[in-house]
């Protein structure tokens, strides 16, 4: 286990590399510079900016230089917001994107899995067929589409809700959480419902159900484990899925976390802060990818660790 | 199996005197059935599939109008109507779906957004189809270390946040119409190499293809007469399960303001400019948002449709 562990630790690091290469010179390649917008700057003080940040070095020195910061976990200044460091931006954003990313993984999770297992019991009936029609409403539409209709309708028409902003508050959430999940919680359920069937088709249940086991009992103990394979391996692009979607959200209900600064960042071409923001969440996937993977091996007697 | 069969009715027509495959059938005393193909098979299971046939109708409806409507409808897609802007829809102004902020008519501005968003469908959905499919015949087909080595290399690019790199992409090099096809096409391959690898995999150990080797077939003829037709099945279901996911990921980078640009629209652009003024003019967000709804839940159903249909290892 241990050496499997590793094995795939190891593998982790060449994937953030790349992605660490490709986000530098990308960015880099990219015409019109940081200091761009400021107007009619004197060169001898565009020169002084550039000398502060490095960015009159050869672009592999300027690589390579980035690289042991990184090494450091130090993402540099930003370019735009002057006083402010990226590790301090990210500090400042991330516990809001955290927990409305974790509520919102949370409940996908729970009502997914509920769900599937739910039309998985009563296959093809009037039930199962309601359940997956709504999951496939989820999947379809995109959740750019469901947060405007559900500010316009909650917040707007029956001012139920705040229509976006941010404080720490259960109302400023409920509706971001929402809409973060509902994708995520209908992907969740249908491929529940296909695992929990193929297992429940299986000759440990029928022996479970032979025994005498109640329903109940045979679900919960026998093929709830087996059924959330699939849904645990799912978990990885899941994460990737729920953090692209709090991109969006984050600028829908107007949320200061990390997908808001990206987008600006982007548009302002605020090199240290765009980069730092792609590997942060880099690394974030493939770290619990990582995990995933140990609790899939964990879960699964069926893996040999090779 | 023709051939052995035409073989035995043969001695079978000489013990008996009869000729041909009839008096074969006669003698065994067998109604002749005609034989159902595999594709014959495949659309009946479709056909039965009442979600799949409606979505699949609504769906041809939906891109008859795309395309002829903008043609019947007296608006051009640029044409400021000064008397009715930011008008509600109504019969009694011509304007059904109402005009936005500049007067333009909103019908023909969702038509015309409906043909980017399935063009950009389709075509990225090729470019991925093109890449996929050929790197993983490849991987699958010659298999041990060319296989393991690309496989891999799959596994590192699952690892990236793509989209990140698609909305870089779109900033650094602009919003570029010819860019989003190839960036969201780039992206989309790795589910179809996955699959197509491992079908692969499988169609490489049965015995047609082993008898090709052993009749001296060279590795392209090969994966051209003989992998390749038999990949189609699951091609096509992931088409058009691709499709969906590309025209959501160009609704998503429009939405963000990256994607086409003005005076060309898409659903997601429409969507976006309908949200910023939702409270005063609601219907600017509905009529595209209900459009983009519709078409990318149909194309889910006629996927889901098509793989119960085509890929038997999936039916319950």
């Amino acid at each position: 286990m241990l050496n499997y562990s590793l094995r795939r630790l190891a593998w982790a690091f060449p994937t953030l590399l790349l992605l660490i290469t490709v986000a530098f010179f990308m960015i880099r390649v990219a015409p019109g510079g940081p200091f761009d917008s400021e107007k009619n700057l004197p060169p001898e003080i565009q020169q002084n900016l550039n000398a502060k940040y490095h960015l009159d070095e050869p672009l592999v020195q300027q690589y390579f230089r980035y690289l042991g910061q990184i090494l450091r976990f130090d993402f540099g200044p930003s370019f735009q917001y002057r006083d402010w460091t990226v590790n301090q931006l990210i500090a400042r954003g991330f516990p809001v994107s955290l927990s409305i990313g974790a509520l919102a993984m949370l409940l996908s999770f729970t009502l997914g899995v509920g769900i599937g297992t739910m039309a998985a019991l009563r296959q093809n009936n009037v039930l199962d067929h309601g359940l997956m029609g709504f999951a496939m409403l989820g999947i379809s539409i995109p959740n750019f589409v469901i947060a405007p209709l559900l500010i316009l309708v909650i917040s707007v028409y029956w001012g139920w809700l705040p229509s976006g902003g941010w404080e720490w508050n259960w109302r400023n959430m409920v509706l971001p959480v929402i809409t973060l999940a509902m994708p995520i919680t209908a992907y969740i359920a249908r491929l529940m419902r296909g695992s929990m069937i193929e297992v429940l088709h299986s000759d440990f249940i029928r022996t479970a159900r032979a025994k005498g086991l109640s329903e109940f009992t045979v679900i919960r103990r026998h093929a709830m484990k087996p059924a959330l394979l699939p849904v645990i391996s799912f978990m990885g692009p899941a994460l990737a899925g729920l953090i692209t979607g709090s991109v969006v959200i984050e600028k829908i209900f107007a949320i200061p976390g990390i997908g808001s600064f990206f987008v600006q960042g982007a548009m302002n071409r605020d090199y240290t802060l765009v980069m730092g923001v792609v590997i942060f969440y880099g690394a974030l996937i493939i770290l619990f990818n990582f995990l995933v993977d140990l609790i899939y091996a964990w879960l699964n007697p069926r893996i040999h660790y090779k | 199996m023709n051939r052995s069969k035409q073989q035995s009715a043969g001695l079978d027509a000489g013990s008996r005197g009869a000729t041909g495959k009839d008096a074969f059938a006669q003698a065994l005393d067998v109604p002749q059935v005609a034989g159902r193909s595999l594709w014959e098979d495949a659309r009946h299971r479709l056909l039965k599939n009442r979600a799949a046939v409606f979505s699949l109708g609504l769906l041809l409806l939906i891109l008859v109008i795309v395309t002829v409507g903008p043609w019947l409808i007296p608006w051009d897609a640029d044409y400021t109507d000064w008397d009715n802007i930011y008008s509600p829809p109504s019969i009694a102004s011509g304007h059904y779906f109402g005009t936005d902020a500049v007067g333009r008519d909103l019908f023909v501005r969702t038509l015309q957004g409906g043909r980017i968003s399935l063009l950009v469908g389709f075509v990225a959905t090729i470019v991925s189809l093109l890449i996929g499919v050929t790197y993983g015949a490849i991987a699958g087909f010659f298999g041990g270390r060319v296989d393991q080595v690309m496989m891999r290399i799959v596994d590192i690019f699952y690892a990236m946040p793509f989209m990140f790199f698609v909305i870089l992409l779109m900033v650094v090099f602009g919003r570029n119409i010819i860019l989003v096809f190839i960036a969201i096409g780039a992206i989309n391959w790795l589910d179809m190499a996955r699959i197509v690898r491992g079908q692969t995999l499988s169609l490489k150990r049965t015995e047609y293809v082993e008898a090709a080797v052993a009749c001296g077939a060279t590795p392209w003829q090969i994966i051209v007469r003989h992998i390749l037709p038999n990949l189609m099945g699951v091609v096509i279901v992931y088409i058009t399960l691709t499709i969906p996911q590309v025209i959501l990921v160009e609704s998503f980078l429009s939405f963000l303001g990256l994607g086409v640009q003005e005076p060309m629209t898409s659903w997601g652009a429409l969507v976006n400019d309908g949200a910023q003024d939702m409270e005063s003019a609601p219907w600017m967000l509905i009529f595209p948002a209900v459009f983009l709804s519709i078409t990318l839940y149909c194309l889910n159903y006629v996927g889901d449709g098509l793989r119960d249909a085509l890929d038997p290892r999936d039916r319950i």
